[in-house]
């Protein structure tokens, strides 16, 4: 399958996707006697033994530390290294490698932007804007902030049905507005965000604007200059790749002026006891020995996903979503949290009179794993008034009778329970 | 892990106290509280003791939780009614150890023919564990004079 190829119809690439399941090598055993079936990709998808092979050739042949050693094997870890960064450029459609910055993942990006933030120092004030429905990774390093230069923290509001609707973030930026932090989706509830409306507003204020696409990246096909965000973080664990790297993609212009997070090793130019001068971007933000396995790692993911075609991803997973939700409302007594009419690849819901906990231990008896809790994003949790969901999240290699496995293994749980 | 072990927690008398959990409510303004918390569950009870002279005279629970966790409440309630207060400590402690113990240790005698046997079967499940001792935790808190305890 190519990205290029004409669009396949639907039973042509449900075909086409069931074939790729044989790639991921962990959906092939038995958990608790039944075969595994996989619904929590939204937490941290499985890999293909692509993504798994080109780690092990690395950490077997290529090995060495970058960017230091006049070497072979440093040559080779450097070019895998640097390589890998061209990938995920041209993957979010950025406009130089020097935009590309890697982290530890999502939390680490963020982080970094809310201690090197951009521009004049914070004051007493002025105002981060983020939503109702973010990840705890796209909260609390603000408020962390916020505590500390006086800022005040505005918080955008979801609507009942789990949708964001543009006017409610446009209308809350202000002249004290100086960062709006927003996810592209939503882990807990799937909700994709109207950002191709709200960006623009933001930044026609003259507002930096920071993009969560830690769930954006594994369903759709991202592209950051016509987004026209500032910032954009994901992780590569969700997107088929390793745990333990991640991206910041900044636009080059704010990155020059922003000051230095980590310091260390790669991060400098000049270091004497007078003073230090830094490294260039992306550099300047990669301070020590960065997780080069973890970045092959990624730069294979992104090779598959881009040999698999994003928008067949994207498509695919739609039609696999309607059939979830479907199925499940089904059942009668089986709730959705988030109803948002544009959603990705996830099924948030309440079953009545089970509590989220006890539904997750039973069907993962029957070698189903779905996540159950608060999904890290408490405050939305609270805003629908449960303790926590059963999620069930959706990648590519899942398939119908993933979700026919879930729905059985939910009449059991209804029968112990009745 | 099997089905049945499932079934061996979730048998009628956990389910039982789940949903329809003894001492359920609110007490007197005068009882001492604390809440327990388990952030991994987003389980949440206020356990309040009404005491007099070294004994607990009433015990009440509320708030929110999986099955294990209200049925380990409720269960809680009912053992330690009545008792004085190093009696309790002592069936406090026996529980959470019983608890925390491997699946293969035997469960002690003092609570093999107490309802809390029936969540021994909760130590085949790591991430359930906490559960069943919330309530524990909780009048534990309020034993030792704490408001608040977590099983994290």
């Amino acid at each position: 399958m190519s990205a290029q190829a004409a669009p396949l119809s639907d039973d042509a690439l449900t075909r086409a996707m069931s074939a790729l399941r044989s790639d991921f090598p962990a959906l092939h055993q038995d958990v608790n006697g039944k075969p595994l079936v996989f619904l929590d990709s939204a937490a941290s998808s499985q890999r293909p033994q692509a993504v798994i092979d080109a780690i092990a050739r690395y950490e077997s042949q290529d090995h060495a530390n970058v960017h230091r050693g006049v070497h072979t094997l440093s040559h080779r870890a450097t070019d895998l290294y640097e390589g890998a960064r061209e990938k995920v450029r041209q993957f979010i459609n950025a406009a130089s490698t020097r935009e590309i910055i890697f982290t530890s993942g999502t939390t680490e990006s963020i982080n970094l932007v809310a201690n090197s933030f951009p521009g004049e120092p914070l004051q007493a004030g002025d105002e981060i804007l983020i939503t109702h429905l973010e990840h705890h990774a796209n909260i609390v390093p603000w408020q962390l902030l916020c505590q500390r230069t006086g800022a005040k923290l505005v918080v955008a509001p979801v609507e009942d049905n789990g949708e964001v609707l543009a006017e409610q973030v446009i209308s809350r930026l202000s002249s004290r507005t100086r960062m709006l932090a927003i996810s592209a989706v939503s882990n807990a509830l799937g909700t994709i965000l109207p950002l191709d409306e709200i960006v623009p507003a933001a930044r026609s204020h003259g507002i930096c604007v920071l993009v969560d696409g830690a769930q954006a990246t594994p369903h759709s096909d991202v592209d950051v200059r016509a987004l026209d965000a500032d910032f954009f973080a994901f992780s590569a664990h969700k997107m088929v790749g390793p745990t333990g790297v991640g991206v910041l993609y900044g636009r080059a212009e704010l990155l020059e002026q922003m000051p230095p997070w980590q310091a260390g090793g790669d991060m400098i130019e000049n270091v004497s006891f007078d003073g230090t001068t830094f490294n260039d971007l992306p550099y300047k933000f990669e301070a020590g020995t960065p997780n080069i396995a973890g970045v092959v790692g990624l730069g294979a993911a992104v090779d598959y996903l881009q040999n698999v075609g994003m928008q067949n991803i994207a498509r695919y997973e739609t039609l696999l979503l309607k059939y979830l939700e479907e199925r499940l409302l089904e059942q009668g007594d089986i709730r959705l949290i988030g109803q948002a009419p544009h959603k990705a690849a996830v099924a948030s819901f309440i079953m009545d009179d089970v509590h989220p906990h006890d539904l997750g231990t039973i069907v993962d008896q029957f070698g189903i794993a779905v996540r159950t809790g608060h999904h890290c994003a408490m405050p939305i949790m609270d805003r629908f008034n449960v303790p926590g969901t059963a999620r069930a999240s959706l990648a590519f290699y899942n398939n119908r009778d993933d979700i026919d496995a879930l729905v059985d293994a939910l009449g059991t749980v209804r029968s112990m329970f009745r | 892990m099997s089905v049945s072990d499932l079934q061996a927690l979730y048998r009628d008398q956990v389910l039982k106290h789940a949903k329809d959990p003894y001492n359920f409510g609110k007490l007197e303004a005068d009882a001492v509280c604390a809440d327990g918390n388990n952030p991994l569950c987003g389980d949440k009870l206020r356990v309040c003791v009404q005491q007099s002279n070294g004994a607990l005279d009433d015990i009440r629970f509320e708030g929110s939780g999986c099955a294990i966790s209200m049925a380990s409440a409720s269960m809680m309630t009912e053992l330690l009614k009545g008792l004085d207060t190093e009696s309790s400590r002592k069936l406090i402690g026996a529980v959470i150890d019983m608890l925390k113990s491997n699946i293969d240790t035997e469960i002690p005698e003092s609570l093999s023919d107490t309802p809390i046997a029936a969540l021994g079967a909760a130590r085949q499940y790591p991430s359930r564990i906490k559960c069943a001792t919330l309530a524990w935790r909780a009048i534990e808190a309020v034993l030792d004079g704490q408001q608040q305890t977590t099983t994290e």
